[in-house]
C-alpha cells in the first residue's frame, strides 16, 4: 500500500525579496511521499513548512517569493509524471483542487462567505468529477455525513458563518476530498480548534484517508497530533530538513539535537515526569545564506565543523546519503555523525543534560 | 504550611448584557461567561484553569482582579474583600495582584522601548527617582533571565519568548503576591513554552507568589499546577489536586480532554482510548439547561437535561459537579472509561525513553 511514490521533492529552495534583504525561507528540501502514506512536517514558526509546500504547487506570492531550484515530480494514480515546477501555472490550476487537495488552518479564507456550504462542495464534485447535475447536490449532502455533520440535507443551505470552526473545517475536509486527490496538503487544519474537536476531526481525516488511500502532507507545530497521524516524520529547521524517519523511530531515537529538544520540551501527561528541557536562545535569522547548521547557535553539541559547513543528511547510521528516497532513519548533524553518540542504532538512553533543564518545586 | 486560602473566590458571576437597538438599546440577555464558580489558592501555590474556547477563563481572571465588577459573589485576597473594595481602596491593592497575557505582542506597546515598559507600572503608583527606577528594571531584566543592554531596545526586536519574558518582568514590578497568567504561553513555539513554564516556576520558588494559571489544554498545566479545576460554558466541572485529577478524571468532560490531549509518542498515540465528544461547545448565550454538559455527554440521563448538578466533594479535596458519577449503573460506565483512559495514558509513561530523566541528578 505504501509501496510507489506519488511525489519526488528535490532540493527545492525558496527566497523571498525583501526590504532587509534576501530570506532564505526554504533551503535544499528533498523528500519522497508514498502512495497512501501520511507525513507529518514539523518545527517551529518559521522553519519554513508552509513555503515549502505551497510552492509545489506555486502558491507563493512570486514576487517577492522565488523559487531557487529544485523540482517536484507529480506521479498520479493514472496519469504522466509531470514536474510541479516547470508546468505553465495553467496546468497547475488543474491539479489543484483536482489531484491535489488543501486544506487550511483558516478554513474562512478558502471559503466563500456569499455562497453556501452545499454549493461551493457540489461545485467542486462538478468542476473536477465526471458527476453533472443534480447529482453533485446528492453527492454534496452525502460527504457532507461523511465528514460528520449532522443533518446534513439541511445544513447544505447553509452558508459559511452559519458553521463554527470545527464544522467549517469539516466542510474543507469535504472539499478536498471530493474528488478523490492523490495528495492532500493539510497546513495545521487543527490548530485554531479546541482540543476535544480536533480530536475528532484528526480522528476522522485519518479514517477517510485511508479509506481512499490518500497520501496526506500534514503540517503542524504539535508533535502530538503528528505522532498520531503520520507514519513519516519530517523535522524542519531554518528552511532546512534536519531529520526525517519512520516516526516511532525517531521519536523513541531522535538523532539531531533539535529534534531530542524539543521531544524533551513537551510535557507528556501520563508521565511523572517533572522537568521540561529547555532549548535556549531564538529561532535563526534567514537573512544569511546557509553556509553554517542553522541550529548551531543554540546547540549544546556545536564543534568548529558546524559552524564552517552545513550538515547534509547522513543516515543515522554514520554513513552518507545520497538518496532521498531510501528508507531509513536520516539526520543532517556533524555531531551525530563524528562523535561518540552515533552509530549504535540500539542506544536508548538519550541524554539531555547538555540542555539546560527546568524543574518544578 | 497551613491549610490557608491565600485567594479565595465564592459563587463568582460574571454576566455581559446583551444589547439591541441603536437609539434606545434595550437588554435582551445575557452571556453567562462567568456563572458561580468557587476555589482556593493557597499561599505560594498554583491553580491550573482549564478549558475551552470561550468557556469563561480570561472573564474569571478579569473578575477576580477587578478588571470588571463581578454580577455577583466575593473574591478574598489575602482576607481582603476585592469585591467590597471603593475605586481609592482598589488602586492601594493593585500592586499586589497582576496579569500576565496570552499575547505579549499587542500588550506590549510597540513605541515604547523595554525600560519604559517595565517601569510603568512604578512610575503610574507614582514612582518618580530615576536611578531607582533604573535599578529595578535592571533587577527585573535580569530575574527574568534577559541582558541588561535589553533595556534599551524596542518590543519588536525580540522573539516570542523574550518578549513574554518582558510582559512577566512587568508584571513583577511592583512586587505583587499573586498574579493570574492568561495563557501566557500557548502563542509559543513548544521549544520556548517550557521555557517561560520553567521561569515561572522558578519566579514562584523564589519569591513565593501564587498563580491563577490559564490554559485551554491540560498538557503544560499539570508541570506547573498544584491544583487543577475543569471548566466548562461559564462553570468549574471538576476540581483536584494535580496528581489526584490525573488518577481520577471523574468527571467525562475532564475525560474527554484528557483523552483528547495528544500524546507525542506514536505507538501510544495511534492506539489509545479514546472519548470523542459529538458537535461543538454551545454559546454561552444560549447554555442547555441543566448540566451544561448534557448536550455533549456521552453518560447523560433525563436529569441531567433540567437539574443542574452542584460540585460535591466525592474524594477527599476532589469536588465534581454531575449528577451521575456515583450512580449505581451510569456510574460505573463513567468509571470504567475512567479506566480505560487513565491506563492507555500511563502506558505512555512505560514506553520508551523518558527524554527528561536522562538529566534527573545532574540537572539544574
Ligand atoms: N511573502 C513573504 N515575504 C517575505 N518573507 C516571507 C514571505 N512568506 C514567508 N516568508 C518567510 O519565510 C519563512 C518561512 O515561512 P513559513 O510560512 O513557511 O513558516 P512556517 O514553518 O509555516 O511557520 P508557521 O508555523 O508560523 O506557519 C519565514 O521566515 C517567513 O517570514
Ligand atoms: N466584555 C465582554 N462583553 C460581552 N461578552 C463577553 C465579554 N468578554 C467575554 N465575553 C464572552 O464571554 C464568554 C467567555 O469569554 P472568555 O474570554 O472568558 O473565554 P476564555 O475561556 O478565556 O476563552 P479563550 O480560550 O478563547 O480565551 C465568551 O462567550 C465571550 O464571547
Ligand atoms: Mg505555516
Ligand atoms: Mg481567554
Amino acid at each position: 500500500m505504501t509501496g510507489d511514490t506519488v511525489l519526488q521533492v528535490r532540493n527545492l529552495a525558496v527566497e523571498f525579496d525583501s526590504i532587509d534583504g534576501t530570506v532564505h525561507a526554504v533551503n535544499n528540501v528533498s523528500f519522497d511521499l508514498k502512495r497512501g502514506q501520511t507525513l507529518g512536517v514539523v518545527g517551529e514558526s518559521g522553519s519554513g513548512k508552509s513555503v515549502s509546500m505551497m510552492s509545489l504547487l506555486r502558491l507563493i506570492a512570486e514576487p517577492p517569493g522565488k523559487i531557487t531550484s529544485g523540482s517536484a515530480v507529480f506521479l498520479p494514480r493514472n496519469g504522466e509524471p509531470v514536474d510541479l515546477l516547470q508546468l505553465p501555472k495553467r496546468w497547475l490550476a488543474r491539479i489543484r483542487g483536482d489531484r491535489i487537495g488543501f486544506v487550511f488552518q483558516d478554513p474562512m479564507s478558502s471559503l466563500n462567505p456569499l455562497m453556501t456550504v452545499g454549493e461551493q462542495i457540489a461545485e467542486s464534485v462538478r468542476k473536477h468529477t465526471e458527476l453533472q447535475g443534480s447529482v453533485c447536490r446528492d453527492r454534496a449532502v452525502e460527504l457532507l455525513e461523511h465528514v460528520g455533520i449532522p443533518g446534513a440535507a439541511e445544513r447544505y443551505n447553509n452558508y459559511p458563518h452559519q458553521f463554527s470552526g470545527g464544522m467549517r473545517q469539516r466542510v474543507m475536509i469535504a472539499i478536498a476530498i471530493a474528488c478523490n486527490p492523490d495528495i492532500i496538503i493539510a497546513d495545521e487544519p487543527t490548530t485554531a480548534l479546541d482540543v476535544t474537536v480536533q480530536a475528532e476531526i484528526v480522528d476522522r481525516m485519518q479514517k477517510l484517508t485511508k479509506e481512499l488511500s490518500i497520501s496526506v502532507i500534514w503540517i503542524s507545530h504539535d508533535l502530538g497530533v503528528v505522532a498520531g497521524i503520520a507514519d513519516v516524520l519530517m523535522v524542519m529547521y531554518g528552511g532546512s530538513v534536519v531529520e526525517r524517519g519512520e516516526i516511532s523511530r525517531v521519536y523513541s531515537h531522535p538523532r539531531h539535537p533539535y529534534t531530542i529538544g524539543l521531544l524533551g520540551a513537551l510535557p507528556k501527561l501520563g508521565a511523572a515526569q517533572k522537568r521540561l528541557v529547555n532549548i535556549g536562545g531564538s529561532p535563526p535569522s534567514l537573512f544569511s545564506p546557509p553556509r553554517q547548521c542553522a541550529f548551531a547557535a543554540r546547540c549544546p553539541w556545536v564543534f568548529d565543523r558546524c559552524k564552517a559547513e552545513r550538515p547534509p543528511l547522513f543516515f543515522a547510521t554514520g554513513s552518507h546519503s545520497e538518496d532521498p528516497s531510501a528508507h531509513g532513519h536520516v539526520t543532517a548533524c556533524f555531531y551525530d555523525l563524528e562523535k561518540d553518540r552515533r552509530r549504535d542504532p540500539d542506544e536508548t538512553g538519550i541524554d539531555v543534560t547538555a540542555f539546560e533543564v527546568g524543574q518544578q518545586g | 504550611m497551613i491549610d490557608r486560602p491565600y485567594v479565595r473566590v465564592d459563587e463568582l458571576t460574571q454576566h455581559f448584557p446583551i444589547k439591541r437597538g441603536v437609539v434606545i438599546s434595550r437588554k435582551v440577555g445575557a452571556v453567562k461567561a462567568v456563572d458561580g464558580v468557587s476555589f482556593t489558592i493557597r499561599s505560594g501555590e498554583t491553580l491550573g484553569l482549564v478549558g475551552e474556547s470561550g468557556c469563561g477563563k480570561s472573564t474569571t481572571g478579569r473578575s477576580i482582579l477587578r478588571l470588571y465588577r463581578p454580577t455577583s459573589g466575593r473574591v478574598l485576597l489575602d482576607d481582603v474583600d476585592i469585591t467590597a473594595l471603593k475605586p481609592d481602596e482598589l488602586r492601594e491593592m493593585r500592586p499586589k495582584m497582576q496579569m500576565i497575557f496570552q499575547d505579549s505582542y499587542s500588550s506590549l506597546n510597540p513605541r515604547h522601548s523595554v525600560a519604559k515598559i517595565v517601569a510603568e507600572p512604578m512610575v503610574i503608583q507614582g514612582e518618580k527617582d530615576g536611578t531607582k527606577l533604573r535599578h529595578r528594571v535592571q533587577e527585573l531584566l535580569d530575574l527574568v533571565g534577559l541582558d541588561a543592554d535589553h533595556a534599551k531596545r524596542f518590543p519588536h526586536e525580540f522573539s516570542g519568548g523574550q518578549r513574554q519574558r518582558i510582559g512577566i518582568a512587568r508584571a513583577l514590578a511592583l512586587n505583587p503576591s499573586f498574579v493570574v497568567c492568561d495563557e501566557p504561553i500557548s502563542a509559543l513555539d513548544v521549544s520556548i513554552q517550557a521555557q517561560v513554564v520553567n521561569l515561572l516556576a522558578a519566579l514562584q520558588r523564589e519569591l513565593g507568589l501564587t498563580y491563577l494559571f490559564i490554559a485551554h489544554d491540560l498538557s503544560m498545566v499539570r508541570h506547573i499546577s498544584h491544583r487543577i479545576a475543569v471548566m466548562y460554558l461559564g462553570r468549574i466541572m471538576e476540581q483536584a489536586d494535580y496528581d489526584e485529577l490525573f488518577r481520577m478524571p471523574m468527571h467525562p468532560y475532564t475525560q474527554s480532554l484528557m483523552s483528547a490531549v495528544p500524546i507525542p509518542e506514536p505507538s501510544v498515540e495511534k492506539a489509545r482510548t479514546r472519548m470523542i465528544l459529538k458537535g461543538d461547545v454551545p454559546s454561552p448565550a444560549r447554555p442547555p439547561s441543566g448540566c451544561v454538559f448534557h448536550t455533549r455527554c456521552p453518560f447523560a440521563t433525563e436529569r441531567c437535561s433540567f437539574e443542574v448538578p452542584e460540585p460535591r466533594e466525592i474524594r477527599d479535596r476532589h469536588a465534581v459537579a454531575c449528577h451521575n458519577v456515583d450512580d449505581v449503573f451510569v456510574g460505573s460506565q463513567i468509571e470504567a472509561q475512567r479506566s480505560a483512559i487513565v491506563e492507555s495514558l500511563e502506558s505512555a509513561a512505560g514506553e520508551g525513553p523518558d527524554r527528561a530523566f536522562a538529566s534527573m541528578d545532574t540537572g539544574a
